[in-house]
């Protein structure tokens, strides 16, 4: 961004459009109004979740203004900002993760958290998010497309290094979202589908020996997707009250604040990862249905984006951001109706906590700044 | 993908991006597709199964228990009560680690072993899910107080609870009499309709409680709650009220109760009091006793197994299954059966030198006044004089007279051998033995000492202190049956009262031969002051300062048998082994009101150690009413 820009923007924005400005200001208008539908929706719904409890609502407000200032300000900077400074992020978020490993704090078990001096607890696996699909955007930059065998394995040992930190803190849930932002870019980057097949295969076949390298109690997570019923007051709990939360909604949900199923504590999670069925059981099949055209929206224009990037570093860091984003309100949906097994996948920009809104955000900045910033 | 990608043009490069991203939606969509395929089955096909869990999730149909009728004496003094006592239950299904849960809870209150082993019983047995189960069924009121204190550590699974429980304000005093309630066990529950006592504790066992459980007990109620997923309740949505069972009244009356009580003493026995002109039991103790509340609020085991092993029984009740041979009181009934098969009349006189023999047999039988060179005996004795003597010698002729059938026949008649009471739970039926039983039991024929022995009340025969208070009352009555009765009165009509059928008269005996037999049993207690061999056996340690005319009959029953030639001596015996003390009688004589039947184990003489204690019953209900009678004479 160039003096002139600001000194032609300002002192004229009152005549112009409020999409214009909003262009000034490199906010792409259509994936702003769909992600201010989301968060609107959301913060409703987390309204109802949390007993209509404003401390924690507002809270939670505040953070998504705070997601909305790092989305502005991340769209404000030029794509090449973000290619010169990839790998550096990316070594910096391996680095941060390995200092988790070792000095970081414990919460419930995870060694998640980490307390620099000066700055607020947070999660360096949150970063990753981020800086692992822009290392690999930056490594197939200008390669030739589709890679090569050599460069594909080069981009999955920069996938595996940081999803295993992540996972060995425990926190499966952010691996796998950590590597599924590393797959969607190779993907992206084109791969014949006859290897895609042979993965698929290997991945089959290597599924036995992962059942053995499990912790016990993600074996009980997925046996307990199979069966709730086999362990109703454990593992299974969860499901079953989901689902129950869910299917008990109907069409038409039992009414914005009238969920038994939350209300009541039977919900476990509400707020966080299984607010999803709150939807379901408050505003039905309709309130579900809404809420995924608004996700499908978002997904359907990032890709727009990404495919009318100039570059293939834009092209691929929009493009996998967006299919993160995917990934996440996949797999949470999925886990919540029972499809898949529980793992720690918050609703993206629904469910209560602040990282990954914010880092969330933060992703669709870049993407505004690789859809509005023309000249590199 | 097409080969010529990998030639470096940033406009194929471009329109390969767009195809790949194009499928890639296009999976994306398909997975949604997926997702809203599942979100159709459970929100439309699958509706109705997940809102029916849903709501039973939340809702939660509790069983209310009745309040168990109160019992209250014929007065109206209260009986048998109910309490709050404050329980501390848990819900297993909340707690993931019982024992470490239970061990937390035991830094707070006192849990006993006990206390444990018997939650996880109760834990084991049939019931249904998210049942809070007891822990520690009597909290102290510090022990509330800590538990609300500490709540928090135990939000989780535990809760306190208040309920109402059965409470004996006069705790042993009339522990034989009402019986009691003990905790429902597994074995109540298959017996017992299990809808009706979902909510309920506690289930008579004993007596009146037992008897009448169906219309104390009353009727289940239910509330339909709304909970949380911690069990606790939001909000009622439904209640249907249980019905509470109903009071009693009871022909018991607290004050004649007390005094037989106390009459009886620390000695062991049994006194039954009995309405002649009703039925109703006035009183019944048992001694020992035991604090029913125990069995209410919890015994420990070494508390209980002392009341189960201990030489007294305080647990078995004497006064109804008590059995015990009549002794002389048996007299009565031999003298009545004579005179109905006319092998006696009142004019027969016969020599009583102490001593009977049959003809052709060595044993020598025994009158009391017995001793070791066969002196003593009453001398010449008629059947009045024999019965105010207690001759046992009289007997013994007159009981070889009677053919056995007659005399058996004749003694049915009282009830002997039966239970006659119609509301009296687990009655004994005593034993009046005959030819055939003999033959059943012992294997053995009749013999004609058989009969001898039965002369006196001797030998296989056996009686409750009920029956024989219900003896008293049927001679009392001349001949006419009323049943023994708990009950006096109650709200509505009982169910489980379905009246026998009312009972004959004692057929036989003459109008005169009842007047003189109660003649008798007055010389029994009145005749005094004739000098040697003439006075009343009673009347030395009862017949004085009386204001009515009290009609009565001793007896002894032994315990061992006294071999030949030896003499019965008290003092070389052990305390259990010997005799027990009977004594039966009834008053005012001529209008009799009230029947009693005394029994002290191991008490020795029936004149000496029952009577005074029959006369105190007798004077502890009769005095009141007849200084009643004089003042309103007086009044007029």
């Amino acid at each position: 961004m160039s003096n002139q820009d600001f000194i032609r923007s300002f002192p004229q924005s009152a005549g112009l459009s409020a999409s214009q400005s909003l262009r000034m200001m490199h906010i792409d208008p259509i994936l702003m109004l769909l992600l201010l539908g989301v968060v609107g929706y959301g913060l409703v719904i987390l309204y109802s979740a949390v007993d209509r409890d404003s401390s924690i609502f507002s809270a939670q407000a505040l953070r998504m203004c705070l997601g909305l200032v790092a989305l502005v300000l991340a769209a404000q900077l030029r794509p090449n900002f973000y290619l010169r400074w990839a790998p550096m992020l990316y070594v910096l978020g391996a680095g941060l993760l390995i200092a988790v490993l070792i000095v970081g704090v414990k919460v419930k078990g995870s060694q998640r958290w980490l307390e620099l001096p000066g700055l607020p607890r947070f999660q360096p696996s949150e970063l990753m998010k981020i800086a692992v699909p822009m290392m690999l955007a930056w490594y197939f930059r200008d390669r030739p497309l589709p890679p090569t065998v050599k460069d594909i394995a080069v981009a999955l040992v920069l996938i595996a290094v940081p999803a295993a930190l992540i996972m060995q803190q425990p926190d499966l849930g952010t691996g796998i979202l950590v590597a599924a932002a590393g797959l969607t870019v190779i993907l992206l980057a084109g791969v014949y589908w006859r290897w895609m097949l042979y993965a698929f295969l290997a991945m089959a076949a290597a599924a036995p020996a992962v059942w053995y390298v499990l912790q016990e109690y993600q074996r009980q997570r997925i046996l307990t997707l199979f069966d709730p019923q086999s362990d109703p007051l454990g593992a299974g709990w969860n499901i079953i009250q989901s689902t129950t939360a869910i299917g008990s909604g109907g069409l038409f949900g039992k009414g914005l604040f009238q969920g038994t199923q939350s209300h009541l504590d039977f919900l476990p999670e509400s707020q966080t990862d299984f607010i999803i069925a709150v939807v379901g059981e408050e505003l039905g099949f309709f309130g579900l249905l809404g809420l995924l055209l608004l996700y499908m929206a978002i997904v359907a224009r990032g890709l727009v984006i990404a495919s009318q990037a100039q570059n293939n570093f834009g092209r691929l860091l929009a493009g996998a951001l967006t299919l993160v984003f995917f990934v996440y309100l996949f797999v949470n949906i999925a886990m919540v109706a029972g499809l898949l097994p529980v793992v720690g996948v918050p609703l993206p920009l629904v469910s209560y906590g602040g990282t990954s809104a914010i880092t969330l955000l933060a992703g669709f900045g870049i993407i505004m700044s690789i859809r509005s910033h023309k000249v590199w | 993908m097409a080969p010529d990608l990998s030639i470096k043009d940033r406009l194929s490069e471009h329109q390969a991006f767009v195809g790949r991203a194009l499928v890639i939606f296009a999976v994306a969509v398909l997975l949604v597709v997926g997702l809203i395929v599942r979100l159709v089955q459970l929100q439309v096909w699958e509706h109705d199964v997940y809102r029916t869990r849903s709501d039973e999730n939340r809702i939660l149909v509790q069983p209310l228990a009745p309040q168990r009728g109160l019992i209250y004496d014929r007065n109206g003094v209260l009986l048998a009560d109910n309490r709050p006592v404050f329980s501390l239950e848990l819900v297993g299904e909340r707690i993931d680690d019982l024992s470490a849960f239970i061990e937390e809870l035991s830094t707070v209150v006192t849990i006993s072993e006990e206390d444990v082993t018997g939650f996880y019983e109760r834990l084991k047995r049939r019931r249904r899910p998210f049942e809070p189960i007891v822990l520690k069924l009597t909290l102290t009121e510090d022990e509330i107080a800590k538990l609300a204190v500490n709540r928090h550590r135990f939000i989780n699974g535990m809760q306190v609870n208040a309920k109402l429980v059965r409470f004996y304000p006069y705790g042993e005093l009339f522990t034989h009499a009402i019986g009691s309630v003990r905790r429902v066990t597994e074995d109540d529950l298959r017996r017992l309709d299990p809808v009706n006592y979902s909510a309920t504790t506690f289930v008579g066992k004993l007596g009146v409680e037992q008897f009448y459980e169906r219309s104390l007990h009353g009727e289940v109620g239910y509330q339909r709650v709304e909970t949380d997923a911690h069990g606790r309740i939001r909000q009622e949505l439904e209640r249907s009220l249980p019905q509470a069972g109903q009071n009693l009244s009871l022909h018991l009356d607290s004050r004649l109760q007390i005094a037989a009580s106390g009459a009886l003493g620390e000695r062991r026995g049994a006194i039954v009091a009995i309405d002649t002109r009703s039925g109703g039991i006035l009183a019944m103790v048992s001694n020992p006793g035991y604090d029913p509340n125990l069995f209410v609020t919890g015994i420990s085991n070494q508390k209980y197994q002392e009341l189960v092993t201990s030489r007294d029984t305080p647990l078995f009740n004497r006064a109804i299954n008590g059995q015990y041979a009549p002794g002389s009181t048996f007299k009565l009934i031999v003298a009545l059966a004579g005179l109905t098969y006319d092998v006696v009349t009142w004019e027969e006189q016969i020599e009583d030198r102490g001593w009977f023999k049959l003809p052709n047999h060595e044993r020598i039988y025994r009158d009391w006044s017995w001793t070791k060179d066969n002196s003593g005996g009453q001398g010449i004795v008629d059947l009045n004089r024999a019965i105010y003597r207690s001759s046992n010698v009289f007997f013994y002729n007159l009981a070889t007279r009677l053919h056995i059938d007659q005399l058996t026949d004749f003694a049915s008649q009282f009830g002997f051998g039966r239970v006659m009471s119609v509301d009296v739970a687990g009655a004994s039926n005593g034993l009046l033995p005959d030819p055939i039983w003999k033959r059943g039991a012992k294997g053995e024929v009749w013999y004609p000492g058989d009969n001898v022995n039965m002369g006196i009340g001797q030998g296989d025969l056996l009686v409750t202190p009920l029956q024989l208070a219900t003896v008293a009352s049927v001679i009392a009555n001349r001949g006419k049956w009323v049943r023994p009765q708990m009950l006096l009165a109650s709200d509505l009509p009982l169910s489980e009262v379905d009246p026998p059928p009312s009972l004959p008269r004692v057929q036989g005996p003459s109008a005169d031969d009842w007047e003189w037999l109660i003649d008798s049993m007055e010389d029994v207690v009145h005749r005094g002051n004739k000098g040697y061999r003439q006075n009343g056996v009673a009347w030395a340690y009862i017949g004085r300062g009386i204001s009515y005319r009290m009609a009565g009959k001793s007896g002894t029953a032994q315990v061992v048998e006294i071999k030949q030639g030896e003499e019965y001596d008290e003092e070389e015996l052990d305390e259990y082994n010997r005799k027990h003390a009977w004594f039966m009688a009834f008053a005012p004589a001529d209008d009799p009101a009230i029947a009693v039947s005394v029994l002290v184990e191991n008490g020795g003489g029936g004149s000496s150690v029952a009577g005074p204690i029959a006369r105190e019953v007798l004077d502890a209900h009769l005095l009141p009413q007849l200084a009643g009678l004089d003042d309103n004479r007086a009044r007029r």
